[in-house]
């Protein structure tokens, strides 16, 4: 099997998908001669022309607008949306319209869109680093997608775009550059299923997007000290798949949940909630969760580490829920 | 060479110190490259090639009395309205005496409290809704004040840019719009940006004039700045003003602009460099010496040196301060 970076597994999705099916289209920002902010785009335009990779003004509303429209009329829009903040000026088109068109058609009309986007950032601030996750996870009618690894990132990308509803596809920042195994040949990830990323006896870690990478670091760490975690990685957030989960709580019975997103109101309080009613009686430890500090994300460098966890702050956390005292002996069997 | 200043009102020790600033701000932006380049400042964002459009708008304000709300490229400007070398240093290296934010915000979003500047947001155009806001709130004050704000060809085709400038028609607003185009929204061209050929034409839909004025011609800046905001302060409202520039940089230290744009097309437009349209005309008009203008390169190397020693000595932001500013305290 290939090595791959997450941006070229990306690109490959796109690429496979717009052969396979001439309805698929890009719009976007900086897509096509610039090759994409983050370069997922490179040479697309090239191969398929402008008619199916077009740069867009700097208008999200329109970009995703047209998308809404473009899909109802039986195209497959995959529209990119340079960093996840740059779409808040236009959740109208996303929350109230590619959301509910469906709905307010009474399901005579499909959304079928991709919207691309990017969460997460360093040493770009309040406004440009956001992990928005959780709104767009809150709404009936998206499908929201936020792959960790570079073979999730293709078969996702590829599921949003053959599914009949509308998807936000969230990419991370950091996780362009990093590397795995990834097939040449046709294949998806279905949406909307979440998948052990290791295997472990001791403590579920659940996390999605960059902190399953975290989580997969953590527990290497906390397997020197003899614990075993297990990874469950979300890779979708809407709808969410509880089966993994449930199924590792019931044999670990301690949970820590990850996430890049603010903690209140976040996408591990979603989980911790579903944990309480469906698996109660299996904890042996109050649920936690590790989170970005609850601020706008400061540029400097020193205050911006602390507030953003990392796989330390995850194995402080599986520490505290097994009872163990950071630095004893690990006394878990 | 025909003495342009003189019926503007400008004195040569005016045109003296315009020249200082666009010498400065284009040393600054050179300096924070190499800064950047160095590994020492993480993120330089570039004005090269605007700065006549961004002294000669600046000059027609008056500091600390109107409000300006500036796009990122904007050096030019905050060095005129008097932020100085030291806090811009601090800002790049975002040290807790920073004044912009004292580390929090990104380099280049410029605020400044007793400057009346004015920061924005990294999602391009939201500068221009709160300028119409100011505009609003001097106007329901009885305020003398004009309210400057300015942007990029890219922002033009924003919503916000819209319903600003709309709001900012219906009730007469004294703010200026001050586009500076430079052709790219970061790779994407004018062409695949806007069906018009110039942004100032759109000021007709919102009722209020719209101008058209070459960015690397200090003076002429200034005259149609100077006249929008005599304009606004006798009541008449708005005007949007579309300056012709061309960046010289790629967008940020993260972009290459070999992807998108000819060399020589940059080549070309070097041509016209600002900053040497302006240096040739006070030598011409005996308002410097070559051997003042070599003096007035060394203070200024030496005022950055100090400032980029003072700023990288200067202490980070408290560590015990992160969860500061969230709320009012």
């Amino acid at each position: 099997m290939a090595q791959m970076t997450y941006r070229d597994a990306l690109r490959q999705a796109l690429r496979e998908e717009m052969l396979r099916d001439e309805r698929v289209f890009l719009m976007g920002e900086d897509i096509g001669a610039y090759g994409g902010s983050y370069a997922v785009t490179k040479g697309l335009l090239d191969e398929f022309g402008e008619k199916r990779v077009r740069d867009t003004p700097i208008s999200e509303t329109a970009i995703i607008g047209a998308g809404v429209g473009a899909a109802m009329m039986g195209l497959r829009p995959v529209v990119e949306i340079m960093t996840i903040n740059f779409m808040l000026v236009a959740l109208d088109q996303v929350i109230n319209n590619a959301a509910k068109m469906h709905a307010m058609f009474g399901g005579q009309f499909n959304v079928p869109m991709v919207i691309r986007t990017v969460g997460g950032g360093r040493r770009l601030a309040a406004t440009h680093s956001q992990n928005l996750e959780p709104l767009l996870a809150h709404i009936p009618g998206l499908k929201v997608v936020a792959p960790a690894t570079p073979y999730d990132a293709k078969g996702l990308l590829k599921a949003s775009i053959r599914d009949e509803d509308p998807v936000v596809f969230i990419e991370h920042s950091l996780l362009f550059s990093t590397k795995g195994d990834v097939p040449e040949d046709d294949y998806v990830v279905p949406i909307g299923v979440s998948d052990i990323k290791r295997r472990g006896r001791d403590v579920t870690i659940v996390a999605h997007s960059r902190m399953t990478v975290e989580a997969l670091a953590a527990a290497e760490k906390l397997a020197q000290q003899g614990i075993e975690a297990e990874v469950v990685d979300l890779r979708t957030l809407r709808p969410l798949d509880m089966g993994p989960v449930l199924d590792s709580v019931a044999r670990t019975n301690r949970v820590v949940i990850a996430g890049e997103d603010w903690k209140s109101f976040g996408i591990g309080a979603e989980v911790a909630a579903r944990i309480q009613e469906e698996a109660f009686d299996y904890l042996d430890a109050p649920v936690l969760r590790v989170n970005q500090a609850e601020v706008p994300l400061p540029y400097a460098a020193n205050l911006e580490k602390l507030a953003i966890p990392d796989r330390d702050d995850i194995v402080k956390a599986c520490l505290e829920v097994l009872h163990i005292q950071i630095g004893s002996p690990a006394a878990v069997s | 060479m025909e003495n342009r200043h003189a019926a503007l009102g400008l004195t040569d020790q005016d045109v003296l110190e315009m020249y200082k600033k666009i010498l400065l701000t284009r040393m600054f932006d050179e300096r924070t490259w190499i800064l950047n380049r160095m590994g020492k400042v993480h993120f330089v964002i570039s004005g090269q090639g605007q700065e006549a459009a961004q002294i000669g708008a600046a000059w027609a304000l008056r500091p600390g009395k109107d409000w300006v709300l500036p796009y990122y490229r904007d050096l030019g400007v905050v060095l005129t309205l008097g932020m100085t070398v030291r806090e811009l240093m601090l800002m790049n290296f975002a040290k807790a005496g920073d004044p912009n934010s004292g580390g929090r915000q990104m380099p280049s979003h410029w605020s400044h409290v007793g400057l009346n500047i004015f920061t924005g947001s990294s999602p391009v155009a939201t500068q221009l809704p709160h300028a119409t806001g100011i505009a609003y709130a001097a106007k329901l004050r009885g305020d003398d004040i004009v309210v400057w704000t300015s942007f990029g060809d890219g922002t033009a085709n924003k919503g916000d840019t819209h319903e600003a400038m709309n709001f900012a028609g219906v009730h007469q607003l004294p703010v200026i719009f001050f586009c500076e185009n430079n052709g790219y929204a970061i790779s994407v061209p004018k062409d695949l940006q806007m069906a018009v050929d110039d942004v100032a034409t759109r000021a007709a839909g919102y009722g209020f004039p719209g101008v058209v004025v070459d960015g690397t011609d200090v003076f002429e800046v200034y005259r149609v700045t100077k006249e929008a905001v005599d304009r606004a302060l006798r009541g008449e409202g708005p005007t949007l003003i579309e300056a012709k520039v061309y960046r010289f940089t790629p967008h940020s230290s993260d972009d290459d602009d070999r992807t998108y744009r000819d060399p020589e097309e940059v080549a070309r437009q070097r041509e016209h460099d600002p900053v040497r349209k302006l240096r040739e005309y006070v030598l011409a008009h005996g308002i410097l010496t070559e051997e003042e203008d070599q003096r007035l390169k060394q203070e200024f190397e030496a005022e950055i040196d100090a400032a980029v020693e003072y700023a990288e000595a200067a202490p980070d932001p408290d560590p015990s301060d992160l969860v500061r500013h969230v709320f009012a305290q």
